[in-house]
């Protein structure tokens, strides 16, 4: 069972829900906003691509860094057009808005492109195969898991040596502080949103090169995948989100493979019920943290 | 204290559940009376809503954890109820694969409701024990996530709920008289939990989670009782729908219903049964206006393409607007009247704390 194709499967799988949660524990680590709005920004890269390569003609190259952008901007529109108002309110109040703001987004693309699914055209070496070791693997495959690893590198840095990093490392441990310390609140949450979009962008990229084809809920799967991920993971740190993403894509695999074929339909059941059951015996997740609940005032 | 002075007190200090009971039997009646089968339609459908409002509410506005899975029991309630009371003939036809033993089960309606409802009890009861251990935002997230398991699981298996089909051929039952006998109903139940001692405690635990816990009060505890009642009144609700609706798929016991019972809940106000109510009748007569206007529009051909899901699109504004302005709800987590009632009294500077 333990092959090269599974390894490298599985790497490529746990890297995809690395940078899905990681997205999303970005904004949870500031906020506290669980994000439910997350999954639209993926949607939104899917028609970015959809909508610059066949309205516009775009090369791919160029198709992909528009569905970056565009997951960027709306990200960060979300967040000044429905989270700021609401930000210093309830902990319900801000849930419920980023769950209508979710609502609202799939019904604007319903309503503006289609309630139909659209082909997403991809460049051909996409989903061709190449031979590593004896194991024949898509290069979609790979690709994933180096572009995860630049991002993962690059975002390391950039929490750690720059300004905003640390400013935004430093609200997610303690807000109010760091306001104190004349940290503006609003750069650094729209920051965190930015970056929550940019790796939806990226991760949105290879979600719906899978399918090649996005539709108005392409979201909601990969939306429930970073939940998971985070909480196995431990919500509060990006680095349980990375490991919670890893152990969740290995999970996946393994019960893809192990579950009978007549049972597959319910692999999501089964998941969740191991998910529930680890929770059991340690409800902060893999990752310790300080148990932190404050939120921004 | 004479009996009297007594129900003067009581009905001071709760006038909110009598005035709330009377204004829906007034208006159920008058409907009823009218007869207009628009209104006893919109009305019925009122009462059921408010049902399941108040299911939601029984848990999670007491104990503050958003949840989503609330419409997950009502399909539950809805399917199980459906099986037991349908025709075995019309089963026959209408699930293909279902299991012979369910086929040849015929029960009144009315035992097949509340069975409905003990069924979803009791998964509560099993998924409860380990889901009411999480706080904050991965118990919201667990509860999401349990949801979507929901889901997968009633279009899975085709055994038992015809997949992702439609089933259809549930006897019709609930009228609008029915309806409202149960939405009082559940008005009451809802009302007494949070009045009653595990209510208070889980509405403490709401407020501050340690201090209740310092206080002695068993907060996993008390959260579970809420959730296991909270999941036999969507189940009840459910079963009533099911009769009501006579026939339908998965896909009405998931995002898009959970978002309508979620904007009804907190636009009224999480907090309190009257909440609860303002916010199902606001939700009810806005979306039953947006659908004239969607319905008008594709019609008329008002636009070059035709228009889905601007009703939802509307709500979503309108829920965040309403966030903005009152984050607590409409009525902001206080039950009607005692307000108004004590200001009568007079009492000189006594703020009425907001729960």
């Amino acid at each position: 069972m333990i092959d090269l194709e599974f390894v490298i499967n599985t790497l490529s799988l746990g890297s995809l829900y690395a940078l899905l949660a990681l997205g999303l524990v970005l904004v949870y680590g500031i906020l506290k906003l669980v994000n439910f709005a997350y999954g639209e920004y993926l949607t939104i890269a899917g028609y970015a691509i959809f909508l610059s390569a066949t309205a516009l003609s775009f090369p791919w190259w160029a198709t992909m860094l528009v569905a970056v952008i565009a997951a960027m901007s709306v990200s960060f529109l979300t967040e000044f057009a429905a989270f700021r108002p609401v930000r210093s309110k309830s902990m319900d109040a801000m849930l419920v808005t980023s769950f209508a703001v979710s609502i609202f987004l799939q019904n604007l693309v319903l309503i503006v492109i289609s309630p139909r699914a659209k082909a997403v055209p991809f460049p051909a070496f996409f989903s061709d195969t190449v031979t590593v070791g004896g194991a024949t693997v898509p290069v979609r495959n790979l690709l994933v898991i180096g572009t995860t690893l630049v991002v993962l590198t690059v975002l390391s840095i950039v929490m750690k040596k720059t300004v905003l990093g640390m400013a935004m490392r430093a609200a997610a441990g303690k807000f109010e502080t760091t306001r104190l310390m004349g940290v503006p609140a609003n750069t650094v949450i729209a920051a965190a949103f930015i970056i929550s979009g940019f790796l939806a962008g990226t991760a949105g990229i290879f979600w719906v090169g899978r399918s090649a084809s996005v539709d108005p809920i392409t979201g909601s799967a990969p939306l429930l995948i970073a939940f998971i991920a985070t909480v196995i993971g431990g919500m509060h740190s990006p680095v349980g989100a990375v490991v919670g993403g890893y152990v969740y894509g290995l999970l996946f695999n393994v019960l893809s493979i192990t579950l009978p074929a007549s049972m597959i339909s319910y692999r999501d059941a089964f998941m969740f019920a191991i998910v529930v059951l680890f929770l059991l015996f340690r409800p902060e997740g893999i990752v310790r943290h300080g148990y932190i609940e404050e939120r921004v005032g | 204290m004479s009996l009297l002075r007594q129900a003067a007190d009581w009905t001071r200090h709760h006038a909110a559940l009598p005035l709330l009971a009377a204004l829906l039997v007034v208006a159920g009646l008058v409907i009823n009376f009218l007869g207009s089968p628009l209104l006893v339609n919109i009305f019925t459908f009122f009462c059921v809503s408010l049902m399941m409002v108040i299911g939601v509410q029984v848990f999670m506005g007491n104990s503050g954890i958003l949840s989503f899975l609330h419409v997950g029991f009502v399909g539950v309630g809805a399917y199980v109820s459906g099986l037991l009371s349908t025709a075995p003939a019309t089963k026959a036809l209408g699930v293909p694969n279902l299991y012979p033993f369910l086929v040849d089960i015929q029960i009144p309606v009315l035992p097949a409701i509340a069975v409905g409802g003990l069924v979803a009890a009791l998964i509560a009861v099993i998924i409860g024990y380990p889901l009411m251990r999480l706080s904050d935002a991965v118990a919201v997230i667990t509860l999401f996530a349990t949801l979507i398991v929901f889901h997968v699981i009633m279009t899975q298996w085709d055994n038992v709920t015809n997949g992702p089909r439609t089933f259809f051929g549930v006897p019709e039952y609930t009228t609008l008289i029915v309806a409202l006998v149960a939405a009082v109903g559940f008005l009451l139940v809802g009302y007494w939990f949070r009045e009653s001692s595990v209510g208070l405690r889980l509405r403490a635990s709401r407020d501050d989670r340690y201090a209740a816990a310092a206080t002695g009060i068993h907060v996993m505890g008390v959260r579970y009782a809420g959730f296991v009642l909270s999941a036999l009144m969507g189940g009840l609700a459910g079963g009533l729908w099911a009769h009501y609706i006579t026939s339908f798929s998965p896909k009405a016991f998931y995002l898009t219903e959970m978002f309508l019972l979620i904007s009804m809940i907190v636009i009224g106000g999480t907090g309190s049964i009257s909440g609860a109510v303002i916010g199902t009748t606001l939700v009810t007569v806005a979306r039953e206006g947006l659908r004239q206007v969607e319905a008008f529009i594709n019609n008329a051909r008002v636009l070059p393409f035709e228009v889905y899901g601007l009703t939802e699109l509307v709500l979503a504004v309108l829920l965040v607007l309403v966030l903005v302005w009152r984050p607590a709800g409409v009525i902001g987590g206080q039950e009607i009247g005692v307000r108004l009632l004590r200001n009568r009294r007079a009492l000189p500077q006594e703020d009425v704390p907001t729960d």
